[in-house]
């Protein structure tokens, strides 16, 4: 909301800088987001940063308040007029001027009562009015159709007050300056743009912000005056309240202004407004709308004379619910179905306006309106939200409303308005307001002990400060011992009735005007909860810290999907190895191929990984993050899961050499086993592979203590076609989490490093075809004994050296004995177990060197 | 045979100095020192003296012996010095060639926040709490003070799931419940966690906004934790994170679930308080929403109110890293463009 410091000076004296006001507004809770100045210069207070505001600061000297005592007609030019200026000179002025609204005036002599308007001397600064875009420009004398000129009248855009150009400013004088005061001190002025957190209901007005001023400036509060001039016959009488549903529409008042008429507002009405963005319309619609600002109050003008119309007489106004199937057309020519919990405002020939929301357009204010029914009325805010959603309509009223509007403050608003509808536009009032309260609010006392002040705050507070800033706050309080008993003022909606929230409540107050900054900063003296390690936690870090060490990138997904897209993970014809759960289901997603939670860490990763393919040939890249897997109870389970991805080259080009190898299964297998390793865990094996997203010939899966936990390998020929990733193997895996927490070991064991020499020896074995390595090494290991120490297979060869349908494999074998060292003797006997164990078990050779 | 040895002992001289490499100084070696050198032919001559020559032609040769051997070291020392001089030479390479491409993996931008989060608040007694994404409502928001309908319902764009009583967690907050019904032990011991994790919102991804992103909230219980604890805390938490004179401002604010509720702001990192476009000319950068625990939530703990204090906090760790490392877009961290994490 845009509040200028001049509308709130009406209710409270400001004596500090407006820029420290807003720092200190927005400290304590009203955030003020910018300051838009309007003629003043911007002052720099010391502690307080904000942008540079580049607006025009009218020069005191040169843009002042003048009187156009006369305007004549330019003798050479029908599209200008000169106007006779009066700005507290020796003599009047005469300007050029094309401002239309000037020429109503021409020739009429000397004009009574005079016009007030905005002045600009020679060698002012103002905006370029002919420019699109803001432009400065500073006033030079020179001709204008034969007549020497020096001095402008100006309009608003020139001053920088809006973008209005039609014609100059034009105010009635309340008297209070004369010609010749500087402009600054007219219209100057500076906007603060005021951001409402849901709990400041209250200040959403200019007394409302005036309020909570008073209270930080520890200022008096200086109220507008409730009284209205009551001339005509009583209200009563002369219409009906029938409240039928009070716990929507707890309060509902009128007023009645008859032979009034309806015009257009005075300038400093209209210009109020238009600095807070409101549109003039006329008198009667102004108040309306000034006191929603002003007073926060909401408020509605019937056309009085078509209520009695639709009623044949005594007009009734009903506040209830819609008939089934009811319709309404709005302000906003809106024809509205009505929902059934709509709260309505009608008469007995149907409904009026939305309550509290938008007025209908049937009896409405026009310029032939005569009598005026003023509404002011009060509405549960709830009921007003579901409205707002329903229809989706937003109005200053609704937006009131909705945050929450106390009933006591219907009564001012009808009081209020219907004496400025009268100052504007005359007529009678008549006496006393209609008013039908069938629920007011409860009166909140709150009792709140000072030591729990002191105690939550962690700073001494007396009581008697306590209560003088609530008393600020307009608070009733009385101070009984050491606990003070602080009644709401009948503005607040948001001091709660339960005793302890109720001292939450007081408490904010009194930290929030004391100032955050007052309270000390301490160190916890509390009791310590029990210091424990998250295993989990530390074991994901440790996953990821293995996973970086190994040249891979982590990459965080989104964690929605489709249907649709996981199933592209399954090849045509094949059994889905993904999870078998329920999904997740967005009700309202972003997007539709985004309606569900996944399932699989692999489908975002392959779309992250097509994403890179335009960039990067390798991608090395892991994620660690949950599925979310809909059990049929409420809520779904949520392991967490880990993805691996590869693909591209072993190693980058280099102008050195090295191989331009694409990595392959064993790359992605080479990374799993160093994790594995990493963890401790040994406890391993892997089995040819079933996933159905894989490559039956090229995958394997990860059994865990003989679990099954995941499975890695090439991506399946058809997948990886669907995502066009065939261009290099593309290597992937996911594996469950858990698994690894609970099987890792915390603590191993490290081995003696022997200093005797070790004895190397290479061994190659010629094997089915069919064999699986990881056989042949289990058999060398068994029968290599205690002294073999390392077994590393160093080639694989097939090919013409070797009969069909076999397989040699190379070994470097590694003999070792801690304890002595081993002679030729000793390593030939290892070597001739070796190979016997292979002759025997594996039916293998010895290739012949 | 004086002469002999004073001829030897010129031709030899002169001889090193023209060796320049290694085989010719072993030549040289051998031909004076060696087992047939000269010099050995001298020793041998010496049985042919007569008796009262011997010992001064002895000597004499033992002298010859000695100058020839250290003549010799120098000499080789000399080559040997010029022979690595020359190889370094040759050995000199373009180190202006490009490196081996070593292949460097590294942690996501939000990781290595929420990292740096964790060790400041594990220092400060924090623990890690982790709750789910998928959440009910009543968690989320009417056990969190946010009854249906409440205004400040409308601040946060919640995904629902296609069981209107189950969501995607808006917030971390829900965790706090979850922390002190499982941690609290009936509303009996004080807690202190922090709860990290993503949260979703249905909002219009923009460079500013995103449907999903990290929190770390922060929750301490306890029989007399004060609002002054929330400050030190918090600003210890600053000095940690930014630098030790962190300036910390505090706005007072409104969360549902906290009350007395405030915003933590920090004295702008980038610029140092002086204003720039980052702070929109401010000076502070805002950091957390902090508050005290409002009393329904710790009622709803398990917690009496009256009895019992907390003060919770907020944070948004991909903010600070945007911050810190002058990222412009939000999409970036889902997007995993590797050439946007190969930068951190
Ligand atoms: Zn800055």
């Amino acid at each position: 909301m845009l509040v200028p410091i001049s509308w709130l000076r009406d209710f409270v004296d400001i004596d500090v800088p407006v820029e420290l006001l807003a720092e200190r507004l927005t400290v304590a809770g009203l955030e003020v987001a910018h300051l838009k100045y309007i003629g003043l210069p911007q002052q720099s207070v010391p502690g307080v940063r904000m942008p540079t505001s580049d607006h025009l600061v009218w020069d005191r000297e040169k843009l002042l308040l003048a009187r156009i005592a006369e305007v004549k007609a330019h003798p050479n030019a029908d599209r200008l007029v000169l106007a006779m200026v009066d700005y507290g000179g020796e003599e009047l002025e005469q300007c050029v001027t094309g401002a239309s609204n000037l020429f109503g005036y021409k020739d009429k002599g000397a004009l009574d009562p005079p016009i007030w308007s905005a002045f600009a001397r020679e060698g002012a600064e103002v905006w370029d009015g002919q420019s699109d875009k803001p432009k400065r420009m500073t006033l030079k004398g020179r001709e204008l159709r034969g007549i020497y000129n020096k001095s402008m009248v100006c309009s608003e855009k020139e001053l920088g007050i809006s973008d209005e150009h039609e014609g100059v400013i034009v105010m009635e004088h309340e008297g209070r300056y004369v010609a010749g005061t500087p402009l600054a001190d007219v219209l100057g002025d500076v906007l603060l743009d005021i951001e409402f957190t849901p709990n400041l209901a209250r200040c959403f007005s200019m007394i409302g912000v005036a309020r909570e001023v008073a209270a930080i400036l520890d200022a008096e509060m200086k109220y507008p005056s409730y009284d209205f001039v009551a001339e005509g016959a009583p209200i009563e009488g002369q219409v009906n309240i029938d409240i039928r549903e009070p716990a929507l529409n707890p309060r509902f008042t009128l007023t009645l202004l008859r032979d009034t008429a309806v015009k257009e507002s005075p300038f400093w009405l209209r210009h109020r407004l238009k600095l807070i963005g409101q549109r003039p319309r006329n008198n009667v619609v102004d108040v309306t709308n000034y006191l929603t600002f002003e007073l926060g109050q909401p408020m509605h003008a019937f056309d009085y004379d078509k209520l009695v119309e639709r009623a044949g007489g005594l007009p009734t106004i009903i506040t209830r619910l819609p008939q089934p199937g009811e319709q309404l057309e709005t302000l906003d020519d809106a024809l509205r179905d009505l929902g059934a919990e709509t709260i309505l405002v009608a008469d007995t020939a149907g409904a009026l306006s939305l309550g509290g929301v938008i007025g209908g357009g049937e009896t409405e204010i026009s310029a032939a309106t005569r009598n005026v029914l003023l509404e002011a009325a009060a509405w549960n805010n709830i009921s007003i939200r579901k409205t707002i959603r329903e229809q989706r309509v937003h109005t200053e009223a609704s937006a009131r409303f909705s945050r929450g509007v106390h009933p006591s403050q219907a009564i001012l608003g009808c009081q209020r308005g219907i004496e400025l509808m009268r100052q504007l536009g005359g007529g009678v009032i008549a006496s006393g307001v209609l008013d039908v309260y069938p629920q007011a609010p409860e009166t909140v006392t709150v009792a709140l002990p000072i030591e729990r002040v002191s105690r939550l705050l962690g700073m001494d507070v007396r009581v008697e400060q306590a209560a003088a800033v609530l008393r600020r706050l307009e608070f009733d309080v009385a101070v009984d011992g050491d606990i003070i008993r602080a009644t709401a003022p009948d503005h607040r909606l948001d001091i709660s009735a339960d005793p302890v929230v109720g001292q939450h409540d007081l408490l904010e107050e009194i930290a929030r005007i004391i100032g955050y900054d007052e309270i000390p900063e301490s160190i916890m003296a509390d009791e310590m909860p029990p210091q424990r390690e998250n295993i989990a936690v530390l074991l994901e870090e440790r996953i990821r810290d293995a996973l970086v060490g190994q040249g891979l990138n982590e990459v965080i997904n989104y964690r929605f999907t489709s249907r649709e897209s996981e199933a592209l993970l399954v090849p045509t014809g094949l059994a889905s190895s993904l999870p078998q759960a329920d999904y997740v289901e967005i009700a309202n997603p972003a997007a539709s191929e985004r309606n569900v939670l996944r399932h699989t860490l692999m489908i975002n990763m392959l779309e992250t990984a097509v994403n890179n393919a335009r960039f990067q040939k390798t991608q090395q890249v892991f994620e660690l993050g949950k599925v979310y897997l809909g059990t049929g109870d409420l809520l779904p389970e949520e392991p967490l899961h880990l993805g691996i991805l590869l693909t591209g080259l072993r190693s980058q080009p280099w102008w050195g050499g090295g191989t331009a190898d694409e990595m392959d299964f064993f790359d992605l297998k080479g990374v799993l086993e160093s994790l594995l390793h990493a963890l401790h865990i040994d406890d391993f094996s892997l089995e040819r592979g079933r996933h159905s997203s894989l490559h039956p010939g090229c995958s394997a899966d990860l059994l865990l203590a003989g679990e099954r936990i995941g499975s890695i390998g090439e991506l399946h020929p058809e997948v990886a076609a669907r995502f066009k990733l065939t261009e290099a193997k593309l290597l992937c895996g996911e594996i469950e989490v858990e698994p690894l927490i609970t099987h890792h070991r915390r603590l191993h064991t490290i081995e003696a490093l022997p200093s005797t020499p070790a004895v190397l020896e290479d061994i190659a074995l010629v094997v089915n075809a069919n064999t699986p390595a990881s056989e042949v090494e289990a058999v060398i290991r068994q029968a290599g004994g205690r002294l073999l120490k390392d077994v590393l297979l160093f080639d694989v060869y097939t090919g013409d050296q070797i009969p069909p349908g076999k397989k040699s494999l190379a070994y470097a074998l590694t003999y070792q004995d801690e304890s002595k060292t081993l002679t030729d003797k000793n390593a030939a006997r290892i070597r001739k177990k070796i190979i016997g164990a292979a002759r025997h078990r594996l039916k293998a050779e010895l290739r012949s060197q | 045979m004086t002469d002999s040895i004073e001829q030897i002992r010129r031709e030899a001289l002169d001889a090193l100095r023209e060796v320049t490499g290694g085989g010719a100084l072993t030549g040289w070696r051998s031909q004076y020192l060696g087992r047939r050198g000269a010099v050995n032919k001298l020793f041998g001559a010496i049985g042919g003296l007569p008796p009262e020559e011997r010992a001064a032609f002895g000597q004499r040769v033992n002298a010859l012996q000695g100058e020839l051997s250290r003549a010799f070291e120098e000499r080789e020392t000399l080559i040997q010095s010029q022979l690595m001089a020359r190889d370094l030479e040759e050995g000199e390479i373009d180190i202006s060639l490009p490196a081996y491409p070593r292949r460097q993996g590294g942690l996501h931008p939000s990781t290595r926040t929420h990292r740096e989060f964790q060790r400041i608040w594990a220092d400060m007694g924090f623990q890690v709490y982790q709750s789910r994404d998928v959440e009910e409502d009543e968690f989320n928001f009417s056990l969190l003070n946010l009854p249906p309908h409440h205004p400040a319902r409308d601040m946060q764009d919640t995904f629902y799931t296609t069981d209107p009583r189950v969501l995607l967690r808006t917030h971390t907050s829900p965790g706090q419940i979850r922390a002190m019904r499982e941690l609290g032990a009936g509303g009996s011991r004080p807690i202190r966690v922090i709860l990290p994790g993503m949260c979703y919102r249905q909002e219009q991804v923009t460079a500013r906004s995103e449907i999903q992103f990290t929190q770390v909230e922060g929750l301490a219980i306890g029989r007399n934790i004060r609002m002054s604890d929330l400050k030190g805390t918090i600003a210890e938490f600053a000095k940690r994170m930014y630098s030790p004179g962190a300036k910390v401002r505090y706005r007072a604010s409104y969360f549902p679930f906290t009350e007395p509720s405030m915003e933590v702001d920090v004295e702008c990192f980038l610029c140092d308080g002086e204003g720039c476009r980052v702070c929109k000319y401010t000076g502070w950068l805002e950091i957390a929403g902090s508050g005290m625990v409002h009393p329904d939530v710790l009622r709803n703990g398990g917690y009496d109110p009256s009895q019992w204090s907390g003060f919770a906090f907020g944070m948004g760790p991909e903010r600070i890293t945007m911050l810190k490392h002058g990222i412009q877009d939000i999409r970036y961290f889902w997007a995993n463009d590797l050439r946007f994490l190969r930068q951190f």
